[in-house]
């Protein structure tokens, strides 16, 4: 455990921590394999997330082939599909994106931008990621298992979950269920070191106003997702009992197959309840991290302080403890006790406000700044039209009338796909593209880098805007074949072929970009230290890549917020957050 | 879902106290310079063990509000058919007050600065923890003698259910506390280990204190609470 010995008096940490406080590695295996330092288990984390993601990408295009084209690939049946869009569902969100953000960038992040030498509980930070990797590898599993994975949808409704005649009944379900468990025990681990090194590691000087809001952003969703993940983990566990032992928690008295099943008395609406008390703060887990990150990005690119940061913080917070009063917006046909559906639409156009507020303050740093239109910046900007255009759709749904009819049709997968699938992954490809040249000292290929911003861009307008028209259609979702409905017009079948093409175009500029990232790691261009010529700490690392303990011999001290760029008078158009006020009578402009 | 909802009212009652002592209202813009003029806004001072220690209890704590709230949520299906108490439940309860006793004075123990009492007091809860979950699995033996299964009614379900997840929690607090012990037979100096003895009893007391409202449920003592709840909040 990296402890750092406190001055009694003054409260605040010692600028320079004994050397041995820290863990070291003793070998290739503890450096490289089974390493305790945040910076290696980070690229573990993201390679882990990215190659499942991977396989997830590859199932929408599967999904994809079969609705663009049905009855042309005899290679996927009905219950494949429903196996693809499940599978796919679950990936995207909890093994990809949320061990993306908070495994990923959270460990690479947090040390180095709060000015610490590593994560406070190295060893439990090692455990996460390893049993995150077996989560992981029983999700995959379920590819080879005998009836395949699951096929019941990412929410894994019961009572159909567990019945015959849904995919994956006998094994898949019960290995999904045992990979949640593992994941949320892995997240745990990972969580209380996100959490307690942003509490208790920051710098001398680093108040918790002068973090980086990348910082604010992924704590926050930490503590989210701390609170949030063990709803998921009660559903799971109480599931399993009732696949497994033959309890009734969820299933009610129904007939199988023509037989009167063994269950009886349950209720399907109470794992409804749970499995959105973890799936609406979920949403949030993966935007938060999102949102402070765009947040670095667009000021660090436009040369301009972060407007309204103090309402920025307030709006992270306020986010968060609003998501948890929100999640039965995604229940109103569910057959819940309806007055329910007014408080709960209330609550979800509240949470528009904070939420408004951050965009305000994103174009408001945007105004008469230093645009540089690099690759991070492009997927920042589109970050904010793409989240603007998911989050109007979300007032639609939000609202119980306008949702009845559009519930289960492509509207919804338009929705959240553009809000929390599409978004998120932007900001993910632009912090990669942001800190790529930290993690590994050499740039990312620009014009490969513009190729794939902009197919990837277009791609996914190109994808998700005509879905919202399908849905309005009243095109189902989770459809294998549309069939001959009355009310779905042929342009709407060369409409869904369209869509596949492009999905298929995008997932090409996708691997455009894994090339980018191994030819740059060799032959990208030397970065130097701080190319960006960003504030935040991480760039002020003696060495790039950072070396082990990341700050040679003294940690840094703090002198000012992340965000001094073009600062009237400096010589430079931003100062460190490290570097000492040029006069001391500085002091006097406090407030 | 409203056991939990008061939980995360009390925890972000607890967040938001914390947060209104960080100066979020300040202008960090103009605040170039100074390092140590707000003292208190700086890192925690606390170990971060016990930093961690608080927010994993959080954590368990949720999930075990996340129980409650289903078991509360299930109860008022038609089909519930409560199951008989086991006289052996009191008899286990009295054994983890006194493994929680033993723990305390362990600590208090440690602050004396007497490592023998330390010893003792560890020995002792860990002996009266075991001693606890054998206890818990002859609970479960006399049951299924009775004709009570686990899927034979819900309310058998979740009496097996929490009290297995209880068990778990109990284990992990065994194996730190193992830790602690061995710790403690190595070391001659107190302060060495008085962090990890202070972290074992918070531990324990959690570990109590979530027994004794399980059992509360599990009991159908706090039925009448819960209804007077209930009729509150709707």
């Amino acid at each position: 455990m990296v402890d750092i010995p406190y001055d009694a008096i003054a409260g605040v940490p010692p600028a320079e921590v004994p050397d041995v406080e820290l863990y070291h590695p003793r070998s290739w295996w503890t450096r490289y394999v089974f390493s305790q330092d945040a910076k290696v288990i980070a690229v573990q984390y993201a390679l882990t997330a990215s190659a499942i993601g991977l396989v997830a990408l590859v199932l929408s295009w599967m999904m994809r082939l079969q609705l663009g084209f049905p009855g042309t690939f005899s290679f996927i049946d009905p219950n494949q599909y429903l196996q693809f869009i499940t599978m796919h569902g679950m990936i995207m969100v909890i093994y990809l994106l949320t061990a993306l953000f908070l495994g990923g960038f959270g460990n690479y992040l947090i040390p180095l931008m709060v000015g610490a030498r590593d994560m406070v509980f190295p060893y439990v930070n090692m455990l996460s990621y390893w049993v995150y990797l077996l989560a992981v590898l029983v999700l995959a599993s379920t590819f080879f298992v005998p009836g395949g994975p699951t096929g019941a949808g990412w929410t894994l409704y019961p009572p159909q979950a567990i019945l015959s005649g849904t995919p994956g009944q006998d094994w898949g379900i019960i290995l999904m269920m045992a990979s949640l468990i593992l994941f949320i025990i892995g997240f745990t681990m990972g969580g209380l070191n996100y959490v307690v090194t942003t509490l208790q590691a920051r710098a001398r000087g680093m108040t918790l106003m002068r973090l980086p809001l990348t910082v604010w952003g992924i704590f926050t969703a930490t503590v989210m997702a701390l609170l949030a993940f063990p709803a998921l983990f009660v559903a799971s566990v109480m599931m399993l009992f009732d696949r497994a032992l033959g309890t009734s928690f969820f299933m009610p008295s129904l007939v199988e197959m023509g037989t009167l099943s063994k269950y009886g008395g349950g209720s399907p609406l109470l794992f409804q309840h749970l499995f959105w008390f973890f799936g609406h703060p979920e949403v949030y887990i993966v935007a938060l991290p999102a949102f402070g990150i765009v947040s670095d990005l667009i000021s660090t690119h436009a040369r301009k302080n972060i407007f309204g940061y103090r309402m920025m913080v307030w709006a992270i917070v306020a986010i968060g403890a609003l998501s948890f009063v929100v999640w039965a917006h995604h229940m109103y046909v569910s057959g819940m006790y309806p007055y329910f559906g007014f408080f709960f639409a209330t609550t979800t156009l509240i949470i528009a406000i904070p939420t408004a507020i951050k965009v305000y303050n994103w174009v408001l740093t945007l105004w008469r700044g230093d645009i540089h239109l690099t690759v991070p910046m492009l997927f920042a900007l589109a970050f904010i039209i793409t989240f603007v255009n998911g989050g109007l759709t979300g007032l639609f749904l939000g609202n119980v009338v306008v949702d009845v009819p559009l519930s289960d049709t492509m509207f919804v997968v338009a929705h959240f796909h553009m809000v929390m699938g599409v978004a998120p992954i932007l900001v993910v490809l632009g912090a990669i593209y942001h800190w790529y040249p930290k993690v590994t000292g050499r740039m990312l290929n620009d014009p490969l880098g513009k190729f794939h911003f902009w197919v990837t861009f277009l791609g996914a307008y190109m994808i998700f805007f005509p879905m919202h028209y399908l849905g309005l259609l009243g095109v189902p979702r989770r459809y294998y074949e549309l069939g001959e409905a009355a009310f779905i017009p042929p342009s709407a079948h060369s409409l869904n072929a369209f869509i596949s093409v492009v999905a298929l175009t995008v997932g090409f500029a996708q691997m455009v970009f894994l090339f980018n990232l191994a030819w740059s790691l060799f032959k990208g261009k030397l970065a130097g230290g701080n190319p960006w010529r960003a504030t935040t700490l991480e760039w002020q690392t003696p060495e790039t890549p950072p070396g082990h303990g990341n700050w040679g011999k003294d940690l840094p001290v703090v002198y000012r917020w992340a965000y001094d760029y073009s600062v009237p008078g400096a010589k430079e158009d931003f100062i460190p957050q490290n570097q000492p006020p040029a006069t001391p009578s500085a002091r006097g402009a406090l407030p | 879902m409203s056991a939990i909802i008061l939980f995360l009212a009390v925890i972000a009652t607890i967040v938001g106290w914390w947060l209104s002592q960080q100066r979020l209202t300040a202008k960090p813009w103009l605040e170039e310079g100074p390092i140590d003029d707000f003292p208190g806004t700086g890192a925690m001072t606390s170990p971060a063990a016990k930093i961690g220690l608080g927010v994993f209890l959080a954590v368990a704590g949720c999930l075990f509000t996340l129980f409650i709230s289903a078991y509360s949520m299930r109860m008022n299906m038609a089909d519930w058919r409560a199951l008989p108490v086991p006289k052996l439940l009191w008899f286990n309860t009295g054994v983890l007050v006194l493994s929680s006793v033993a723990l305390q004075w362990a600590y208090l123990a440690a602050r004396r600065n007497d490592i023998d009492g330390v010893m003792l007091g560890l020995l002792a809860g860990g002996a009266a923890a075991v001693t606890f979950l054998v206890g818990q699995l002859l609970v479960w033996q006399q049951l299924i003698v009775a004709g009570y299964f686990v899927a034979s009614n819900p309310a058998n379900s979740f009496f097996y259910l929490l009290t297995a997840v209880h068990g778990l929690h109990l284990m992990g607090g065994l194996a730190a506390l193992g830790k602690t012990t061995a710790r403690v037979w190595r070391s001659t100096e107190v302060t060495e280990v008085q962090l990890s003895v202070e972290l074992c009893t918070i531990y324990w007391h959690f570990l109590l204190l979530v027994w004794l409202v399980l059992l509360g449920l599990l009991t159908g003592w706090t039925d009448n609470f819960v209804d007077i709840c209930r009729r509150l909040l709707s």
